[in-house]
This record gives C-alpha cells, structure tokens and sequence, in this order.
C-alpha cells in the first residue's frame, strides 16, 4: 500500500498548453492537467467543443499544433510523447495503453473469433503458448460477463453490449496502466449500459487503472470519473472534483449542462 | 485534543447564470469546531444552509472563502483549498458522509453497497461483507435483502442501507444528513447507538436532525445556523 502511495505520487501523463488548430479553426486552445496513477478523468461537453481532438492528441494519434504531452514510462522517467522512437511507440500502444473506441467495429477485429482478438494482444507481446493465451482470453471474457462459450465465435455474431465488453477485455488483457474511452456507452440502451458502467467501474479499481473518459453523458462522469474538465469551444472552461463540478457548477455552461438532464 | 474539524470565516454562496446571474448569498461568517467524540447538531429551519455546511464540510460544495480545516494523517488540511485527489484521500480515510438519499450504482448488491467503502482502504472483500452483514442485521434490514440492489427498497430501508455504508468504516470524522428522518420509533433507537458508539470510539460528528427526541439524545452542543445567514 505505501509503495502505491509513493508511486501515486507522481504525475503518470502531464498534457501542457496543449492547442491543435485546422487552418484557422482552433479545435483545443491551450490545454494544461496533470493525470495520476489510478486516477479517472472525465471530459464532458457538447458535440463539437473538442473532447475528441483532446482525447487523440493525449493519446498520440494527432499531433498538436503547439504544446506537449508527456507520459511516465514504465522506467519512471516522465517522457515527451513527440521524442519517443517506434518501438517505444508500439509499446504504448499495444501494451501499456488501452482505447475503447465508441464503435467497438473500431477497436475489434469483427472476422475473427473472440478468443483471437483477445489473445491477439497478448502475442503482440511475445505471449507464444497456445494454451496459456487461450486460457488468459477465456478468464477476461469471463471477467467481462461473456460466456466462454462464444469464445469462438466472431464479433460480429455478438450483441452491441457484448462487444463493449469484449472490446475492454481487448484491452486490459495487456494490463495497461492507461485507458482511453471515447464515448464507451455511447449507441448502447440504457439497460446495457448500466451493466457495462457497472464492469467498468469495478475493474478501473481493482485494476488501479488510469482513465481518461470522454462523453457527453454527465452520469457517466458521475458513475466513472473521480475528476472532470468541462470543454466548451476547445477550451476547458471549469474543472474539479466529479461531484463538486455536478453539484456546484460555477460557469454558465456548466450550469446549462447539469440543468439539461431530465431527472428520470 | 486538537479539534477534528476546525471552521473559520467560511462563506458560500451560488450566482445562478441560467436565471440572469442572480447571487444567492448562502452562509458567511461561519465558525464552529468539533473535538474528537463530540456530535455537534446544526440547528435552523429549512433554507438556512444547513446541508449546504455538510457540504462545504465534506468538499462537495466549493467555498468562496475562509478555511475548512480538517484534522487528516495527523495534521490540519485546509479542505476549502485542497487539490482533488487531496479532498479524495480526505474522504477515503477521514470523513464519512451520510446523506439523505441513497445514490446507489444499478445492479450492485445491498450487501456490497454497504461493504464498499471496507474494500477501497483494502480489508479483504468476505470480511467486508461479514462486517456489512452485521451492521445490516443491527439495523433491521433482513437477510434475504442483502442479495438485491436497494434501488426497489422502501424509503425507509434505503435509508438504512445508506446509514450501514456510512457507519461501517473508521472514520474519525462522520457527517450526518437528518439519518433518522423516515425511520420508525425502533430503528431511530438502533441509530441513536450506533452514534454513541461512535463517540465512544472518538469520532467526531455533524449532523442534521429534525426529530427534537433524537437531538436531546445525541447532542453534545447545537450550532444555530440562522446565525450564519448571509445578507442579500
């Protein structure tokens, strides 16, 4: 536990004056946070204000216009995301990252069976032996509610909630320390989502895991996130604790936002 | 003894942008502090920002000024200016919170509701629930309910949940928000203990509370909020 606290301690991703501009639109303007070790990080706001251009650039898929992101390789040395080499690269991404894609068609291979798109990331990191790979993918479905018995059936056969799922299994087989969700419930009913929400919840703490969450949905934030950033136009216009920013919104939009939900 | 929980000068209020900007001065001016074992009443009729103090108390509402200090890992952390990961150790380790409602994740078990807050500061999970399971049983809350989610239980018996997720950990500081407000003669009684016991167990309290029964039984002294109230 104190060995956790110490490394807790230190920041895992540190995104400075972040800015990404198109000609002469600007989709973030000078974005600055500091994420650490299992902490959630929800950013919420409309369609269109720059949450997903944010969510690519800290996640290295899009290069910023000006400013940087760094990020706390497993060395402990704190590195700019722009000065890694390739290999260091695919490491993030295959390894120490995960990114759940709204649409699980992205983030999934929909042809192959369940079973491979889960060991997939294992092999990808030298995992060789058959039988252990099964049997890691077949303890993750059944960590993620899929009966073991779809194990060789391919996404495609499988209901939208199913594929979230497998999605995040996808995922964390790797054990990442940082996971990207855009939109994770996003096109889910709501009965689904409240499931997924659940799973999610629970592995993000056991796993100690690190997110950054975008979605429009504030319940989502409330339920996953322990911090929040507003965005509106491309900057962050308030940002703290989940519950502080929902239950005591001090910026107009913010007010607008939380005023918007119809109670059910 | 160093007081638990140490208020100076706070002051709160809302500025309403949606309704023109209209401020809405809450509470200035408020200073109280609560030593280990003391359960301190908030007294003042409804609208006078008492749960709004809770609030301030617990870093869910954001002051706009003066000092929330509270007594965390052994020395005095002012909560109004804390960073958030701050405030969260602050609540995983020092200060509880029973509100009114119940905020329950759907699908979660009573059971595990309640034996949460044991698991995050990393008591193994079957001793949570055998803990969770104790504290339910105190409070009427029968066996074959532990398995379901309270979301479809009655006022009453979500309360209860909410007192047993509340009353289960150790912490020194523990805030109350009217827990008694719809519970019958028997279990107001069975809540009453509970927080004698944790007097004698040192831990400092604030609650909220209607029922003048309760109060006489539970309070060591009363702050009058009305006393706070800030001026348009």
């Amino acid at each position: 536990m104190a060995e956790a606290q110490d490394a807790g301690d230190q920041p895992l991703l540190v995104a400075e004056n972040l800015s990404k501009n198109y000609g002469r639109l600007a989709a973030c303007r000078d974005i600055s946070f500091t994420l650490y070790p299992a902490e959630v990080l929800a950013i919420v706001g409309e369609s269109g204000s720059g949450k997903t251009t944010l969510l690519q650039m800290l996640s290295a898929q899009l290069a910023p216009t000006s400013g940087r992101v760094s990020y706390r390789m497993r060395d402990g040395v704190l590195r700019d995301l722009n000065s890694l080499g390739e290999a260091e690269r695919r490491f993030l991404f295959r390894t120490d990252w995960g990114y759940v894609h709204q649409d699980p068609a992205q983030g999934l291979r929909m042809a192959v069976s369940a079973g491979a798109n889960v060991g997939e990331r294992l092999m990808a990191v030298g995992w060789n032996h058959y039988g252990r790979i099964r049997d890691a993918a077949s303890s993750w479905l059944e960590r993620v509610e899929i009966d073991t018995g779809r194990i060789d059936d391919a996404p495609r056969t499988y209901s939208g909630g199913m594929r979230q799922r497998l999605q995040i299994a996808r995922n964390l087989v790797t054990e990442p320390r940082l996971v990207f969700m855009d939109e994770p419930t996003g096109g889910l009913d709501v009965s689904v989502q409240a499931r997924l929400l659940d799973l999610m919840r629970n592995l993000v703490s056991e796993l100690g895991l690190a997110a950054i969450v975008v979605t429009h949905d504030l319940a989502v934030a409330r339920l996953l996130s322990h911090r929040v950033m507003v965005m509106k136009g491309g900057q962050v216009i308030e940002t703290g604790l989940t519950d502080q920013v929902l239950d005591d919104p001090h910026e107009p939009y913010t007010q607008l936002l939380v005023s918007s939900i119809l109670p059910p | 003894m160093p007081a638990m929980i140490e208020i100076a000068n706070a002051e709160k209020s809302f500025t309403m942008h949606l309704q023109g900007g209209v401020k809405l001065p809450v509470v200035r001016g408020v200073n109280f502090a609560v030593n280990a074992g003391e359960c301190v009443v908030l007294s003042g009729p409804s609208g006078a920002g008492k749960s709004s103090i809770l609030k301030m108390i617990f870093g869910n509402y954001r002051c706009d000024g003066g000092r929330i200090g509270i007594r965390h890992d052994g020395a005095l952390l002012d909560l109004a200016k804390a960073e958030p990961r701050d405030v969260l150790r602050v609540r995983r380790d020092t200060i509880g919170y029973v509100s009114q409602f119940l905020r329950a994740v759907p699908r979660v078990p009573t059971l595990d509701v309640v034996a949460e807050p044991l698991i995050v500061t990393g008591t193994p999970r079957e001793r949570a629930r055998e803990q969770a399971g104790k504290l339910l049983r105190v409070l009427n809350i029968p066996e074959r309910l532990w398995t379901l989610p309270p979301s479809t239980f009655s006022g009453g018996e979500q309360q209860r949940v909410n007192i047993a997720r509340g009353f289960i950990s150790d912490h020194p500081i523990l805030l109350l928000d009217e827990p008694t407000a719809s519970l019958d003669a028997g279990n107001r009684e069975v809540v009453v203990g509970l927080i004698d016991g944790k007097k004698r167990a040192g831990v400092a309290m604030v609650a909220i509370v209607h029922d003048d029964e309760v109060r006489r039984l539970i309070a060591d002294s009363v702050v009058d909020v009305t006393s706070f109230a800030a001026a348009a």
